[in-house]
């Protein structure tokens, strides 16, 4: 298969993918090593909180999504990771057997002025739950290889 | 650091604690959540930018929440211990300015803290809403993370 290039990212373009369903043991696992706040670790005591129950991680569910993007397209692609990340917004709680998934759109794409083999391509990701909600947005540039620019570069 | 919204000052700053990156943690958190070859695996990695294995992003910033947390819950057990009521736990809505400004290697430790920089009411009595700006530093002194977030904090019981 032929690996993505920062030319094969079309602005404009939405895409949809992902099916991630959502346990209580791994919302609990992931907020035991990193955020391990009474509403993402213990259901009974979740009942008390603002929450109404066991909700999923903020960051879980950004690493969730991180991993639904790795199997559908960075992995087959020539990203060289992220600068960062310009807005998270988490909107609704995420719970035990909710079942996730990723639309993407692509918002802009330019060469690096200061590394004319990269690229930076910029999207929103809505992380979407099974009914339809949007329980997460992510805006964020990824930095791909360019293959003009390694084209050139070969000669 | 300040535990009740009324008591944050604009500009407090609180040390949170250090991180150790070890190897093996930050392979493990890429193979569930990150797998992309520059975080799995030293001899794919000379091939990126990076020229070695780096912690994920996302590992980094959740070592960072991992801290802010124990912070929080270390305060709430020392309220408790002198008899107070800590105030209930809020939510965050959401982080602007996630910034991956070096990459993190296999040993790096990574010392968190995070500053005060505005705070505000909502119209939810229990609650207001304080803005901090955290940094992560490396044994180096150079910033290899930082982010600016919003959570929901308590108000002292009337």
């Amino acid at each position: 298969m032929d690996i993505l290039h920062f030319e094969d990212f079309a602005v404009g373009e939405t895409i949809e993918y992902g099916a991630t369903t959502v346990t209580a043991d791994e919302i609990k696992e992931f907020a035991r090593q990193f955020d391990p706040q009474v509403f993402h670790v213990d259901e009974a005591a979740a009942l008390t909180t603002m929450t109404g129950g066991l909700i999923a991680s903020g960051w879980h569910t950004a690493a969730m999504m991180m991993r639904m993007s790795c199997d559908h397209f960075l992995n087959r692609s020539s990203s060289q990771g992220s600068p960062g990340i310009d807005e998270i917004s988490w909107a609704k709680p995420v719970r035990p057997g909710d079942v996730l998934s990723v639309r993407r759109t692509t918002l802009g794409a330019r060469p690096s002025k200061s590394r004319p083999e990269l690229g930076l391509v910029e999207f929103t990701f809505d992380v979407l739950n099974q009914v339809g909600d949007v329980v997460m947005t992510q805006r964020n540039t990824i930095l791909f290889r360019r293959r003009t620019a390694l084209a050139e570069a070969v000669g | 650091m300040s535990v009740f919204f009324e008591d944050f000052q604009i500009g407090e700053t609180t040390v949170l604690g250090a991180y150790k990156f070890e190897r093996a943690a930050m392979i493990a958190f890429a193979r569930l959540y990150d797998p992309q070859p520059f975080h799995l695996d030293e001899e794919a990695a000379k091939e990126s930018i990076y020229g070695d294995l780096v912690a994920s992003g996302w590992h980094t910033v959740s070592a960072f929440m991992r801290c802010f947390i124990d912070t929080i819950e270390g305060q709430r057990r020392e309220l408790a211990a002198r008899g107070e009521a800590p105030p209930p736990v809020g939510v965050s809505p959401g982080v602007t300015d996630l910034r991956w400004r070096a990459p993190v290697r296999p040993g790096d430790t990574v010392t968190y803290s995070t500053t005060v920089v505005a705070k505000r009411a909502i119209h939810r009595p229990a609650w207001g809403l304080v803005t901090r700006h955290s940094v992560g530093v490396n044994q180096h002194g150079a910033e290899v993370v930082s982010c600016t977030s919003v959570v929901m904090t308590g108000r002292r019981p009337r």
